[in-house]
C-alpha cells in the first residue's frame, strides 16, 4: 500500500499527516520533503498518524527523531495517534533509545588523541615484548634440543624439510633462472656500448652469488613457506589443536616451532645453491645469444674472476634469513586470534615483515662484510 | 575426598573482571558441572584448571598439586593424569583418527606398535566409534564422531580426570543422549572424575552429580541439582524454572 505525506500550515500551527504504510522504504523521501518546509513562524507541530495503517520500527525511529529534532528547535511537537499497535511500536523504540543513549554516554571519554596514542604505543610495546618472549622460548627449547640427540624430532624435521625445501626447488630454480636472464639481458645492452662484453661474467658472478640468489630465494620462501607456517599454525589455534597439544603435555615449541625453524635453516643454503646455479645458467645463455660469449669462455672467465668467497657469503646468509622467515611466520601464527579474519591479517603481516626483516638483515651483512673487507 | 579445589580465584583480562573470588570443591568419582549464563567465565575457569590460562589471584589444587607457580615437571605429570575434550574435538587435522588416539601413547610410553594398536582399537570401541572410522581423517567425519574420537584420545592414557567443554553442544538430541550415557558408563567403568561445562538441560539433569553455577563473577550456587532452586540468582530462576 502506498503511503502519503501531506502537511497543512495554519498560522503558527503545522500539522503533518502521514497515511498508509510508513516503512523504511519511504522515510528518506519524507525526510527530504519535510526539510523543505520553513518553520520560522511555526510554534506548534502535530504529527498526525490517524490514517496510518502500519508503522515499522525504522519508521518509528524516524518519527521519534523527528519529534526530538523539532523539540530542540523549541517547537511544541505532539504525536497524534489512537492505533494501539502503532503506539506500542513507538513505545518500544522510545524505551530502547533511552537505554542505548544512557549506555553510550558513559563511553564518552574515548577518542582523546593523547589517550588513544598512548594505548597504541603501549600495544606496540606489548607486541614487541611478546615477540621477544617468543624468541626467548625458541632459544630455550633449542638449547634443550642440543642437550641430547634423542630430543631432536627427526621425523618432524624431515617432514618440514620436504614441505618447505624439496617442494620449493622448482619455483626457486625458475625464479632465479629468470632473474639471471633479465639481469644479463639488461646489462648486456649497456656493456655492448663500451665493448666490454666479457665483463658480464664478473658482473653476473658477483651480483648473483653474493646478493641476488640469497635475496630471491628468501623472498620466494617467505611468500611460500613463511605464509604457510602462519596459516597452518593459525588454523590449528582456531580449531583448538594447539590447546589440545598443551593439555596433553606436548609443547608446541618442540613439536611445531623448532622443527620448522631447523628444517628451514637446513634447507635455505641448499636452495640458495640451486638458485646460484640457475641464475648463472640463465646469464650464460643470454651472454651466448646476445654477446656471443661461448659457454666454455664464460666458465673459464668465471673461474678466473669470481672469488669463491662470494659464493660462501651468499650461502652463509641462508640460515640467518631462514631463521627470520620461520620465526616471524610462526610467531604470527601463534598470535592469531579466534577468528578467521585474523588468519588473513597475520599471514599478510608475516610475509611483509619477513621480507622486510630479510632485507634489513641483508643490508647489515652488506655493511659488516664490506667494512671487514670481505 | 576432594580432587580439585578452587580457592578464591580472581581473573581479569585487561579491564574486564571475569572471576571475583570463586571457591569450589570437586570430589573423586563425581560428575561435576560448571554452569552459568554465556560469558560468565565457565570455560575460562576450565581452561585455568587445565593450565591453558593463568588466573590473576587465588589458587587451584588438582590431585594435590597447586597450580600457582607449578614446576614444569609437575605440570607435565598432571597433563598425563587428565584428558581434555574440546568443544569441537580439536583432533589434529594432519593425523588420522587412530593416529590421533595413538599419539600420547607413542610419545609417552615405550609400548610396542602392536600393543598400541590394540589399545587404540579398544578405546575406539569403548567410545562407540565404528572401527572403519579409524583410518579416516578428522575432516572426513561428522561432528558427533569427532567428539567421540576426541573423547577416545582424551582417554588414551587412562586419566583419572576428564575435562569436557560443552560435550553435547552441536550434537543432535539422539547423539547427545548417547554421549551422556557414554559419560555415565565410563565414569562407572573407569572410576573417572568428570568436570564439564554444559548448557544442555537434559544432559545436566541426566549426568551431573553436583554443579557450580557461576553468575556475576561469583559462585551463585554449589551443590546437588535437587536444591538448586533455593538459589536466588536470576540465572538459576530462568534456567531451572
Amino acid at each position: 500500500m502506498a503511503s502519503n505525506l501531506t502537511y497543512n500550515l495554519q498560522g503558527d500551527k503545522l500539522s503533518i499527516k502521514f497515511s498508509g504504510e510508513l516503512t523504511l522504504y519511504t522515510i528518506t523521501t519524507f525526510h527530504k520533503q519535510l526539510q523543505t518546509i520553513s518553520f520560522n513562524e511555526v510554534s506548534l507541530i502535530a504529527l498526525d498518524l490517524h490514517e496510518l495503517v502500519y508503522l515499522d520500527t525504522a519508521a518509528a525511529i524516524f518519527l521519534i527523531k523527528l519529534e526530538e529534532e523539532y523539540n530542540t528547535k523549541s517547537k511544541k511537537t505532539r504525536i497524534l495517534c489512537f492505533n494501539e499497535k502503532i503506539l506500542s511500536t513507538l513505545k518500544l523504540v522510545k524505551m530502547q533509545r533511552t537505554i542505548t543513549n544512557s549506555e553510550t554516554k558513559t563511553n564518552d571519554t574515548k577518542g582523546l588523541f593523547l589517550k588513544s596514542s598512548i594505548i597504541r604505543i603501549n600495544k606496540f610495546f606489548y607486541g614487541f615484548l611478546l615477540f621477544m618472549e617468543f624468541f626467548g622460548r625458541v632459544f630455550m627449547t633449542q638449547s634443550d634440543h642440543l642437550e641430547s640427540l634423542n630430543n631432536i624430532r627427526y621425523k618432524e624435521i624431515a617432514f618440514e624439510l620436504n614441505e618447505s625445501a624439496i617442494k620449493a626447488i622448482g619455483i626457486v630454480a625458475l625464479t632465479s633462472f629468470l632473474i639471471g636472464v633479465v639481469v644479463a639481458y639488461q646489462s648486456a645492452y649497456q656493456l655492448k656500448l663500451y665493448g666490454a662484453n666479457i665483463f658480464i661474467v664478473d658482473m653476473l658472478g658477483i651480483s648473483i652469488l653474493r646478493e641476488l640468489a640469497p635475496l630471491i630465494t628468501a623472498i620466494v620462501i617467505a611468500g611460500r613457506s613463511g605464509s604457510a607456517f602462519t596459516a597452518q599454525i593459525g588454523a590449528m589455534k582456531i580449531t583448538e589443536e594447539l590447546d589440545a597439544m598443551k593439555t596433553m603435555g606436548f609443547d608446541p615449541f618442540t613439536f611445531l616451532v623448532i622443527p620448522k625453524i631447523i628444517a628451514l635453516m637446513i634447507a635455505m643454503p641448499i636452495l640458495i645453491f640451486i638458485a646460484d646455479i640457475m641464475g648463472i645458467f640463465g646469464g650464460m645463455i643470454v651472454s651466448h645469444i646476445d654477446l656471443g660469449i661461448s659457454y666454455e669462455l664464460f666458465l673459464d672467465r668465471f673461474r678466473e674472476v669470481v672469488d669463491v668467497r662470494h659464493f660462501f657469503i651468499g650461502i652463509i646468509k641462508g640460515p640467518f634469513f631462514a631463521f627470520l622467515i620461520a620465526s616471524i611466520g610462526i610467531y604470527r601464527g601463534l598470535i592469531v586470534k579466534n577468528d578467521t579474519q585474523s588468519i588473513g591479517l597475520n599471514t599478510t603481516k608475516s610475509v611483509v615483515e619477513s621480507i622486510f626483516a630479510v632485507i634489513v638483515c641483508d643490508a647489515l651483512f652488506s655493511i659488516a662484510l664490506t667494512n671487514l673487507g670481505i | 575426598m576432594s580432587i580439585i579445589s578452587v580457592r578464591d580465584i580472581h581473573t581479569q583480562f585487561d579491564e574486564k573482571i571475569v572471576h571475583k573470588g570463586l571457591n569450589l570443591d570437586i570430589n573423586e568419582g563425581e560428575i561435576y558441572g560448571l554452569l552459568g549464563p554465556s560469558g560468565c567465565g565457565k570455560t575460562t575457569l576450565l581452561r585455568e584448571m587445565v593450565l591453558l590460562q593463568e588466573f590473576t589471584h587465588g589458587n587451584i589444587t588438582i590431585l594435590d598439586k597447586s597450580l600457582s607457580n607449578i614446576s614444569q615437571v609437575n605440570a607435565q605429570s598432571l597433563r598425563r593424569d587428565w584428558g581434555v575434550l574440546f568443544q569441537a574435538g580439536a583432533l589434529f587435522s594432519s593425523l588420522s583418527i587412530e593416529e590421533n588416539i595413538a599419539l600420547p601413547l607413542v610419545e609417552y610410553t615405550d609400548l610396542s606398535l602392536a600393543m598400541i594398536n590394540e589399545i587404540v582399537k579398544f578405546k575406539i570401541n569403548l567410545v562407540g566409534l565404528k572401527s572403519t572410522a579409524a583410518k579416516l581423517y578428522p575432516s572426513q567425519i561428522s561432528g558427533g564422531m569427532k567428539k567421540k574420537a576426541g573423547l577416545a584420545r582424551a582417554l588414551a592414557m587412562d586419566p583419572k580426570l576428564l575435562f569436557l567443554d560443552e560435550p553435547t553442544s552441536g550434537l543432535d538430541p539422539i547423539s547427545a543422549r548417547e554421549f551422556d550415557a557414554l559419560i555415565l558408563k565410563l565414569r562407572d567403568m573407569l572410576g573417572l572424575t568428570v568436570v564439564m561445562v554444559s548448557h544442555d538441560l537434559r544432559s545436566i539433569y541426566d549426568t551431573l552429580d553436583r554443579v557450580a553455577i557461576i553468575d556475576e563473577m561469583k559462585i551463585a550456587y554449589e551443590g546437588t541439582l535437587g536444591d538448586v532452586t533455593t538459589s536466588s540468582s536470576d540465572f538459576v530462576k530462568t534456567f531451572f524454572k
